[in-house]
């Protein structure tokens, strides 16, 4: 009975020397990574569903034209950036290098549109609707600091995610870097492309104009 | 290459129709929001859908895009649970209280 469980034990993916979850330590550290910083986000949305909730008076600027298709066509470019990312990780896992960096340079074309939209549509905010982080005309002041501090966050991640992207790109061009740094950049770009999957109804669609 | 890079499978999982079917998805999913913005239904019915329907986009992006569904199940068991525990946790401390100061608002 003894030699069973130590044969057991053995086998075991618990027992030491390899990954029990199968996955590298980079591509593991990225997941603990992203769990830390949804939590951010998770906390960051909760407290401005707390002040939208606690508000009557909250304010519904955003019109259909330019904000709410702005928005959606931003949500267009970061989900087919996601998709380009997986073609990416896909051509790089069966070696196509040159392949792997055109879908790499295609999802930061998507992030790259991605960001510019957004800092339009902040100027829009800023210069046509009176709208800074600490003022408004409509006298919820918590409105452009919430709109502000969320949006913001999103997308310094997104900055941070093409500058990240353009050193895998330049790095895989070089023959340099494996499959699964790929893979692993395309996690956080999932990520920030999921983040926004929350952001765009909750931030946009809850404050339209109708 | 180490023992555990052998080890481990670069099977990608899931093809590029697979792929590009999630992706129309999450498109359709985004036109259901917009198109629902603009119908006049009650506020937590609208909440309650824009909100579900966040929820399922992002277990397609975790799933299909991020591998999630391809990987060991004891990958999804050692991060997510613990995810989910913490977000119930964060509302069991906001919800209550934003609940309590719209009843407290003078009529």
């Amino acid at each position: 009975m003894s030699q069973v469980n130590s044969a057991a034990t053995m086998t075991s993916v618990w027992s030491g020397g390899r990954s029990p979850y199968a996955v590298n330590s980079k591509k593991f550290g990225m997941w603990l990574f992203i769990i830390s910083d949804a939590l951010t986000f998770s906390a960051l949305l909760m407290a401005y569903t707390y002040v939208r909730l606690a508000t009557p008076n909250w304010p519904t600027p955003f019109h259909f034209f330019p904000s709410i298709i702005f928005s959606t066509v931003m949500t267009f470019c970061l989900l087919s950036s996601s998709l380009t990312m997986v073609m990416g990780v896909h051509a790089m896992n069966h070696g196509n290098r040159k392949a792997a960096v055109r879908w790499i340079l295609a999802t930061m074309l998507g992030g790259a549109s991605f960001v510019a939209l957004h800092l339009t549509e902040w100027i829009n905010l800023i210069r046509n609707e009176h709208v800074t982080p600490f003022d408004n005309p409509w006298g919820v002041p918590l409105f452009g600091g919430t709109f502000f501090a969320l949006t913001g966050l999103h997308m310094t991640h997104v900055i941070i995610g093409l500058i990240y992207l353009g050193i895998i790109a330049f790095a895989v061009s070089r023959g340099k870097f494996k499959a699964e740094d790929v893979e692993v950049s395309g996690l956080y770009w999932h990520f920030v492309d999921l983040v926004w999957m929350f952001i765009f109804p909750l931030v946009y669609l809850m404050s339209a104009k109708i | 290459m180490s023992a555990q890079a052998e080890a481990i499978d670069h099977n990608d999982g899931a093809t590029t129709k697979t792929f590009v079917t999630v992706w129309f998805a999450l498109l359709f999913m985004t036109g259901i929001e917009v198109f629902l913005t603009y119908e006049q239904i009650p506020t937590l019915i609208f909440l309650t859908a824009l909100v579900g329907l966040s929820v399922i986009k992002a277990a397609l992006i975790i799933a299909y895009f991020m591998h999630l569904k391809f990987e060991r199940l004891s990958l999804f068991l050692t991060l997510f649970p613990m995810l989910i525990l913490c977000i119930i946790l964060m509302l069991v401390m906001f919800m209550p209280d934003s609940n309590r100061l719209m009843m407290m608002r003078p009529r």
